[in-house]
Order: C-alpha cells, then sequence, then structure tokens
C-alpha cells in the first residue's frame, strides 16, 4: 500500500489536523455540547484513517505503533475505572459525581463545570479513539496478510494476539 | 459485613486493563497479580455469602439509576464463578506458559470473570445484556486463543451463534422496554404483575429463551458447544462449560422466567421439554465421542439439561399451585447440580488438559495406560467422574437423588426414569474415558510421560477436595440454609423477590 496521489496527500495532511482539533473539542465539551467521549473518540480515529488511506499503512505504523495504541487504549479504560473508584474514595459511592458535590462546583454552562463528567469524557474519548484505530489498523494487517501467497507465514500478523510456540 | 458489590466488577476489570501492558519480562508478575484479583474475589465472594444487598451505583436510587443487587440466587452463582475462575486461574500460571502473548490471556481471563460477575449481580436488564456482551466477546477471543485452524474455526462459529443470541436478547429487552416503561428487574415484574402480558411480552419471552437457551447450550440450540468447548484452551474449557453457560445462560433465564415474567404452566412443560432433550441428547452423543474435549463437552450438555429440568420442574409445580414444599425440592435440586456441575465439569476439563499437555493428544485412542504415570492426575478425574455419574457419597449423587424425589412425589415418573436412564449413560460414558486413559496398556509413544508439576497439580488438587466435600452442602443444614435455602427461596418466592426492591 504505497498510499493515493500527491493532490490526495496533500489535502489530507491538512484536513487531519483540522479533524484531530475537532475530535479534541467534541471530547472536551462533551458535558456541554452534544457528543462526548464516544464520538469524540470516533473522530480522533477517524482522522488516523484519513492518514491510513491516503498514505498508506506502514507512514501510520511509524507514527502510531499498534503497541502504543494498546497501551492508550487500556490506559484510557484504567482512567474511567479509577474516575470511578475515586467516587468511592471520596464520595462514599461508586461512580458518585464528588467533585460536582463538594470541589469544584462551578458554573452551568462553562467549561469547568459537570465535576468528574469532562474527566469521564476523556477517558473514554481516549479508550474509544485508541481502540477504533486499532480495530481498522487491524483490518488492514488481514488485508496485507491476505494478499500474500498461502503458506508462507513467516511473519506474524500484528493484529492477531497469540500463536502456539 | 457490607462489602461494595461493584468490587466484584470492578477489580477485575481494572486489573484487566492493566495487565496487557506488562510485557515478556514482567509476565511472572502479571500472572501472580491475576491469581491474586481471583482469590480476592473468591474471599469476597465467601465473605457476601448471607448477606443480601442492593447498591445503587454513583447514588441515584432507582428506577433513575443502575443497581446491581445480591440476593441468595446471585451468591450461589458469585461462589461458583469464584471457586471455578480461582482454580483454573492457578491451573493456567502453569499450562498457559506454552502460548505467547500470556498477559493478554490473563486480561481477557479477567475480563471474562468481570462480565460473568456483572451479570449475576445487574438489577435491571439491559445492564444483564451489556455485562452478558463482555462475558461473550472475551470468550470469543478466548476459545480462538491457539490460532491454529481448527480453534479459529470454532469460534467463529460460537461468535456467530453467540452474536444472535445476543441480538435476540436485545430485541428482547427492546420489548420488555416498550412494553414494560422500565429496564429495571423490579419495576419491570411490577408492571407485568399489574398488567398482564400482552403480545409484545410473549415474543420478548420467547426471544429470551431462544437467547439465553442458545448461551445455555440446550438441545436444540447447542450446535455451537461441542466445537467451541473443546478448542479453547484447558482452563478456559473449564470456565466456559463449568461457570459461563450457567451464568450467562441458567441463571438469566430462571432470572427473567421465575423472577420477571412469572411462571405458567406452559413456561414449565417448555423448560421440562428442554431439559430432557438436552439430557437424552447431550448424554447419547457424548458416549460416541473418542476426542476426550469433546466428550466433555457433550456432557456438560447433558448436565445442563438436568438443571433446566429441575427449574422447569419448580416453576410447573408452582404454576399448577401444587404442594410448594415438592416446587422446592425441584429447584433445589437443580440448583445444587447447577453448583455440583460447576466444580466437577470444571475439574474434568482440568484433568483432560494436563492430560493433553503430558501426552499431546486429545484422541482417546491413541492414549492408555496413564494411570500409574499420572496419578493426581487419574484420582481428581475419578472423584469427578465419581461424582458426576452419581456414585453415592460424591454430590452428583444427592443433587440427581433430589431431582428423582421431586419427581417422583410430584407424580412424574418417567421424569424419573428418564433420570436414572442418563445417569446410567453418563456411567457409561466415564468408564469409557478411564478404561481408555487411564487403564490398558501404555502405548509405545507415550513411554515417556510424567505427572505435571507445580500449579497444574495443586489447582486440581484444591478442586478435587471442593468437589468431595460439596455433598456437605445439602447433608449439613446449617450450610444448606445459609447457602442454597437462600438461592431457591429467591426462585419460589417469584414476582415478590423483583418488587419488593421497588422505591416506595
Amino acid at each position: 500500500m504505497k498510499g493515493m496521489t500527491v493532490i490526495v496527500k496533500t489535502v489530507s495532511s491538512w484536513v487531519k489536523v483540522l479533524i484531530f482539533l475537532f475530535g479534541i473539542y467534541i471530547i472536551l465539551f462533551g458535558h456541554l455540547t452534544p457528543g462526548g467521549g464516544f464520538a469524540g473518540g470516533v473522530i480522533l480515529a477517524s482522522s488516523y484513517v484519513l492518514l491510513m488511506l491516503a498514505f498508506g499503512r506502514r507512514f501510520v505504523e511509524e507514527n502510531l505503533p499498534s503497541s502504543v495504541a494498546s497501551k492508550l487504549d487500556c490506559l484510557g479504560a484504567f482512567l474511567f475505572a479509577m474516575v470511578a473508584i475515586l467516587g468511592l474514595v471520596f464520595g462514599g459511592t461508586l461512580f458518585v459525581n464528588f467533585l460536582y458535590q463538594e470541589y469544584l462546583p462551578g458554573t452551568p454552562f462553562e467549561l469547568v463545570s459537570a465535576g468528574t463528567i469532562p474527566l469521564s469524557n476523556l477517558a473514554i474519548g481516549l479508550k474509544v479513539g485508541a481502540s477504533l484505530f486499532l480495530v481498522i489498523f487491524a483490518l488492514t494487517v488481514f488485508r496485507y496478510d491476505g494478499s500474500r501467497k498461502p503458506g508462507d507465514s513467516d511473519e506474524s500478523a500484528g493484529g492477531t494476539p497469540a500463536t502456539r510456540e | 459485613m457490607n462489602i461494595p458489590l461493584p468490587m466484584f466488577v470492578v477489580v477485575p476489570l481494572v486489573a484487566a486493563f492493566v495487565l496487557p501492558a506488562f510485557g515478556r519480562r514482567l509476565k511472572p508478575l502479571a500472572t501472580l497479580i491475576a491469581n491474586l484479583v481471583t482469590l480476592f474475589l473468591l474471599v469476597l465472594a465467601v465473605a457476601s455469602v448471607g448477606t443480601p444487598a442492593v447498591y445503587e451505583v454513583g447514588g441515584w436510587s432507582i428506577p433513575l439509576g443502575i443497581n446491581m443487587v445480591l440476593d441468595g440466587l446471585s451468591s450461589l452463582l458469585l461462589l461458583a464463578i469464584s471457586v471455578v475462575s480461582a482454580a483454573a486461574m492457578l491451573f493456567s500460571a502453569r499450562y498457559m506458559e506454552q502460548y505467547t502473548a500470556k498477559p493478554k490471556y490473563l486480561s481477557l481471563f479477567l475480563l471474562m470473570v468481570a462480565g460473568m460477575n456483572g451479570v449475576v449481580l445487574s438489577g435491571d436488564i439491559f445492564n444483564l445484556y451489556v455485562f452478558l456482551e463482555i462475558a461473550s466477546i472475551a470468550s470469543y477471543a478466548l476459545v480462538g486463543f491457539g490460532c491454529e485452524h481448527e480453534e479459529l474455526e470454532a469460534s467463529f462459529k460460537y461468535m456467530v451463534l453467540g452474536s444472535i443470541a445476543s441480538a435476540f436478547i436485545l430485541f428482547g429487552v427492546a420489548l420488555v422496554y416498550a412494553n414494560t416503561g422500565s429496564l429495571n428487574m423490579a419495576y419491570i415484574a411490577d408492571a407485568i404483575g399489574r398488567m398482564g402480558t400482552n403480545v409484545g411480552l410473549t415474543l420478548a419471552l420467547s426471544l429470551f429463551i431462544a437467547g439465553f437457551g442458545l448461551k445455555a447450550a440446550l438441545v436444540p440450540f447447542h450446535a455451537w458447544l461441542p466445537d467451541a468447548h473443546p478448542s479453547a484452551p484447558a482452563p478456559i474449557s473449564a470456565m466456559l462449560s463449568g461457570v459461563l453457560i450457567k451464568a450467562l445462560g441458567v441463571y438469566a433465564l430462571a432470572r427473567l422466567i421465575f423472577n420477571l415474567f412469572g411462571v405458567s404452566v406452559a413456561l414449565g412443560w417448555l423448560l421440562v421439554g428442554l431439559g430432557l432433550a438436552s439430557m437424552i441428547a447431550g448424554g447419547l452423543l457424548a458416549i460416541g465421542q473418542w476426542d476426550f474435549k469433546r466428550l466433555l463437552a457433550y456432557s456438560s450438555i447433558s448436565q445442563i439439561g438436568y438443571v433446566i429440568l429441575g427449574l422447569g420442574l419448580g416453576a410447573l409445580l408452582m404454576a399448577q399451585n401444587a404442594n410448594p414444599a415438592w416446587a422446592a425440592l425441584a429447584i433445589l435440586g437443580g440448583l445444587f447440580h447447577l453448583a455440583n456441575h460447576a466444580v466437577y465439569k470444571s475439574l474434568l476439563f482440568l484433568t483432560s488438559g494436563s492430560v493433553e499437555l503430558a501426552t499431546g493428544t486429545r484422541e482417546m485412542r491413541k492414549m492408555g495406560g496413564l494411570g500409574d504415570r499420572m496419578p493426581v492426575t487419574r484420582a481428581a478425574c475419578a472423584v469427578a467422574s465419581a461424582s458426576i455419574a452419581g456414585v453415592p457419597p460424591f454430590p452428583g449423587f444427592w443433587s440427581k437423588l433430589i431431582l428423582v424425589i421431586a419427581a417422583v412425589q410430584a407424580g412424574f415418573y418417567w421424569i424419573a426414569v428418564a433420570i436414572v436412564a442418563v445417569a446410567v449413560c453418563t456411567l457409561i460414558m466415564y468408564l469409557k474415558v478411564h478404561r481408555y486413559v487411564f487403564l490398558g496398556e501404555l502405548p509405545p509413544d507415550l513411554q515417556t510421560v510424567r505427572e505435571n508439576k507445580g500449579s497444574i497439580l495443586f489447582a486440581m488438587a484444591g478442586l478435587t477436595c471442593v468437589c468431595a466435600l460439596m455433598g456437605l452442602l445439602v447433608l449439613v443444614p446449617s450450610l444448606r440454609s445459609s447457602v442454597l435455602d437462600p438461592a431457591v427461596s429467591v426462585l419460589t418466592d417469584g414476582v415478590q423477590s423483583s418488587t419488593h426492591l421497588m422505591s416506595p
């Protein structure tokens, strides 16, 4: 996969920044506007999908190796669980919005408001962005493997988790 | 003691997300952490016996929020899940060394445990569906973990059928929400009790029976199980056959039928029919198998039939307003058989894994004479086989006896005959296992076989002790009244045991 023409490459290298920025905006303003962690995460992943289509799989693999993406994926889920557990520690109940109730009430419709909800959105955005990127990455890997002749399976595909030793 | 119920889900979930970050060098640490998590869950499950509790997540009261409910039935399932997962995790510590990517395996394992714990604790049907999907998807990946042709094929088949089942269940959830206006079990039970059933709810119930029946591998929905369970690594087969089909299938079905929709004569007969079909078909199909793990998988179908038969008999007797003592006895038999089967079938799968690791084959015709070479495996297999076949001092005998007594007292003599006939069938298939695996001549290519060491032995020995002592659960009155009786009364109380959770 060598990527597409120079026109597509140039345009997508400008547009990817805007898409990524828009994803961050959707995540950060998740508690104020429609959207949130999941939608923003999908947009983040889609900026990488654009790169993958325009520049090919190798380029994206150098930019964001799948090992890093899978660590980000785990980190997002871990942070989300931590928000829940902090609720248990500070508020006495799992998932309780302790920031809003006690420490950081904020004013409604401001960016800093709604307590732990923006934090949860951040964690979910990270999780969804990374895992959706991995899903699409794995799909391109399988296509790559399928194009080879059957029989030569020297290089184990990045998306397959385990092989017998 | 007041335990925050989400701990049962959160602890394995957090561990599952931390473990994949561990690289090759930290593999022993990852194994240790995973074992500590399952042990912690076991301690938590034992500590939570006899303390029914309700937990409102985020401090939001129902029907606005999500609640988790621990009652007698959930407690019994939690105990079974945590005992089996602790043993299977200990077994994997050594067994899974033959595969790469062990931290990923541990992570998926804990994800599956988190999903199952969530299913049995969930107080509303949508979260039940979400946790069911977590456990199912983890199990699809684990079945194909070996990445060999046959394993991937089994995993794909399991995934397609499992997704169809999940789609049925989600559709059923949507129909229930449309017809009752609630997803919380207490409010659904109340709404159904007030307005009775209609076409939508009947369709939802039939979708649930098909969906959860597929998850529980009842005949005619069983086609995926004989492929999926043998293909998984042995500790995962133990988890799948031991607890997954019960937590995802039998528990959810029992909860919905007894506590949400309420029992009726037709439903009772349907469950009895499904149970009998599974018992007989699974038993007869198992006898002809020559693959050790495939035989065990077919035998799981047969034993799940016993559980469903017991529950169905109870539902039938409750709906006919027969003597409630016999209904309770039938349900007790079913639930006790569920607990027994969780322990001895997982033990049998662990022994099959031990044999496979030592000999490199699952084909029983290529084995023989392993009894002297692998004494611990043989002893564990003997105890579990005696139990599953219903040899008297072992727990399987007591659960089948209870079912026979309940059937006879209710006047269904032919059901009692069927129970005994399938028990004979089970005895034949396990005699076959012993004859071809542990007795006879040692084949020339297996002369160097030696017993496995380390955690494999500890896991089998521990589970053998639990299996041998399980009979005490019904024989000792104090144990029975703290573990089994509350579980039975959750089901015999029917809709009442859901609706009392409603906020006033």
